[in-house]
């Protein structure tokens, strides 16, 4: 499962947090992402170098407002990395990343792009073990995050009735109190969601929503993920096809970097090239 | 506020009461929200009599009785007992960086020297013209035919001025050193090899005599603070109760801080920070936070310290005693705020029984217990006390 070259931590420079202390203090204002023209996040020609080994490869792709986008890929394809650019793990070589029409993701810390809408599950899920499920929840919710409005910070009652409205969309209300270390691995990937959802994201990525989750918890996250496009826009990469065909209304394949073949499942499903690198083994 | 008639599901159990944490009915109506106390009612009883205790009791029965009387405190116990408690305060900053946050830090030691450096810098003031040379130069100036106090000795006599000291130079050194280092995003052992090294450059730094800090001697034969005498036994009395003070406003300041959403930032960041980030959280403002906060209290605690012991010299500033902090703090119990306390006092009070009786013996004892609590007591000693709390 493990792709071909995991990101390390160092790739994100130091130029990037002298870039954040510029901008202390001043963050992206609330529903700001210009999608007027349709699509919520352009990628343009982005590339990625591992010592020498390209990760993406003058990688372009457009995702929709509201849309429901399905990325496969064998492993290597760069379907990880990818997350890691959109969110401002890595600094692509080359390339842009448009979040809305106006928004630069690539010269923005990973905080600040949280801030401005796009929210990230990993794909082991990572939620704070040694926190309630309330507190994880809590700590996700989408409000001022500086250190001084934290410090003063209560839950007022409407923020309870959101932490209970996202509580029962991942089935977790039962668990509020428990710390979210107990919880099953499936629990656990749905309570990284509800963090997701808390953040009020206009884009989510997921990566491998379903990876190690039962046939009747993969069936409900599909559920889940069907119900949330059109208010979201979501990414989901992901390896189990059932759960794919399940859900996929457009499938992006990746290939060593970059686009291989784009299309509704079926049509992407007879393709020769994507059966021939991916579907066919 | 909520509305609290409604009958629904309380937002954080009270501490003690186990949860029922299997069951899975979805409980109906909203949630409430009560929040995590200060302290327990039961905590306010145990502060209160530690503070009866500290404020009191111990100062009447070292002032109040004849040296013969067998409720008499020593002078001396007096002394060890304030000394304990600024070590204390070191092992509560500590926590809070360490046990909370998962930042292990080497050089706190540094931050409480600089601190009573910095109070012994007024104290050398205070000394006036009734050195061995008789000059308005500390012996040690003298002695190395300086003239005049260097640039960075303006102002130390005033006493205002020392204890801005004192906040400012250990709190700036941790804010810069700081920003650097966790801008850098650099983490777990090699933060703490840095920071050690830290350290040790400053303690180099402060054994040259041309640094002006009175070199490997330091600072010491203090005379009066304010005015008053040092060597009375009011004056170690009062030391102590205000230390004893300090150490208390402290862990109510840590509480409060431990207990709110920023705590749990705090602890978040511990456990998975990237996870913190993609939140929208910058976790280098929240670290250099509480880190700067941190060496603040441990230059405080080092002020309180220096007057007491009536010395400061660059050993204080040897890795080794930061190492010890960190022990200290892991034999109480990382992440509990009370736990470094009872640390601090069950290592130092280990340590002058057992210096005293078998010298020799000390450093395989402390080796020993290290190695004991690491294995045998992973949450420490508070750990005993709390095993089910949040299991």
């Amino acid at each position: 499962m493990r792709e071909g070259v995991e990101p390390s931590v160092a790739t994100h420079t130091a130029d990037a947090g002298a870039a954040s202390l510029a901008q202390l203090g001043m963050r992206v204002a609330d529903g700001n992402v210009d999608t007027t023209h349709g699509p919520i996040l352009y990628l343009d020609g982005i590339t990625v170098s591992f010592d020498g080994f390209r990760a993406l490869n003058e990688l372009s792709l457009t995702i929709d407002d509201g849309e429901l986008r399905c990325i496969i890929g064998p492993n290597g394809a760069g379907k990880t990395t990818m997350m890691d650019v959109i969110t401002g793990k890595t600094r692509p070589d080359s390339g842009t990343v448009f979040f809305g029409q106006s928004i630069d993701v690539t010269r923005m810390s990973e905080a600040e792009i949280a801030h401005a809408g796009i929210g990230r599950k990993f794909q082991k899920p990572t939620v704070f073990e040694q926190h309630t499920v309330l507190e994880n929840l809590e700590l996700a919710m989408k409000t001022d995050k500086r250190v001084r409005a934290v410090a003063r910070a209560k839950l007022s009652s409407d923020d309870l009735d959101r932490i209970a409205e996202v509580l029962d969309l991942v089935q977790l209300r039962g668990h509020v109190h428990r710390t979210a270390g107990l919880l099953s691995h499936g629990q656990k990937q749905w309570l990284e969601i509800g963090m997701l959802l808390m953040q009020e994201p206009r884009l989510l990525l997921l990566d491998e929503p379903v990876a190690g989750m039962t046939d009747e918890e993969t069936v409900r996250t599909a559920e889940l993920c069907v119900a949330l496009a059109g208010r979201h826009s979501v990414v989901v990469v992901e390896h189990d096809m059932d759960f794919v065909s399940r859900i996929a209304r457009t499938v992006t394949v990746l290939h060593e970097g970059s686009v291989l073949a784009e299309g509704p499942m079926d049509v992407v499903q007879r393709d020769p090239r994507v059966i021939e690198v991916y579907l066919g083994r | 506020m909520m509305g609290a008639a409604e009958p629904a599901i309380a937002l954080r159990q009270p501490r003690g009461v186990p949860s029922v944490p299997h069951e899975v009915t979805a409980p109906a109506g909203p949630l409430l929200a009560s929040r995590q106390p200060l302290l327990t009612p039961g905590g306010w009883m145990a502060f209160g009599v530690a503070a009866v205790i500290a404020l009191g009791i111990v100062p009447l029965l070292n002032l109040a009785f004849p040296a013969s009387h067998p409720l008499h405190i020593s002078d001396h116990m007096v002394v060890l007992s304030g000394k304990i408690i600024c070590y204390a305060t070191v092992a509560l900053a500590m926590d809070l960086v360490w046990g909370y946050t998962g930042i292990l830090s080497l050089c706190h030691g540094l931050f409480f020297a600089l601190g009573g450096y910095m109070m012994g810098m007024y104290l050398m003031r205070s000394i006036g013209t009734d050195g061995v040379y008789h000059s308005t130069l500390p012996d040690f100036m003298v002695f190395l035919d300086w003239k005049a106090y260097p640039w960075y000795w303006s102002f130390t006599d005033h006493f205002a001025y020392a204890l801005a000291l004192v906040v400012l130079v250990p709190g700036s050194l941790a804010f810069v050193f700081g920003y650097f280092a966790f801008r850098s995003r650099v983490k777990g052992v090699y933060f703490s090899i840095i920071t050690q090294a830290l350290t040790y450059a400053f303690m180099l730094l402060f054994f040259r005599n041309d640094t002006g800090f009175g070199g490997n001697n330091g600072f010491t034969d203090f005379k009066r603070i304010l005015g008053f005498p040092i060597h009375t036994s009011g004056m170690r009395a009062t030391l102590f109760a205000l230390s004893a003070a300090v150490l208390m406003g402290m862990f109510l300041l840590s509480r409060a801080i431990v207990t709110s959403k920023l705590g749990r930032v705090l602890t978040a960041i511990r456990d998975a920070e990237s996870r913190v980030m993609f939140c929208g959280y910058n976790p280098l403002h929240y670290k250099l936070f509480v880190w700067t906060l941190s060496a603040v209290m441990c230059g405080i605690a080092g002020a309180l310290y220096v007057p007491q012991v009536g010395i400061i010299n660059p050993g204080e500033m040897s890795p080794a005693n930061s190492i010890e902090i960190a022990i200290w703090t892991a034999v109480g119990g990382r992440g509990t705020l009370i736990g470094p306390i009872i640390g601090a006092f069950a290592v130092n009070g280990a340590k002058s029984w057992f210096t005293q009786a078998f010298p020799e013996v000390w450093l395989f004892f402390l080796g020993l217990l290290f190695i004991a609590v690491t294995l045998l007591l992973p949450r420490g000693v508070a750990g005993l006390f709390r095993t089910r709390e949040r299991a």
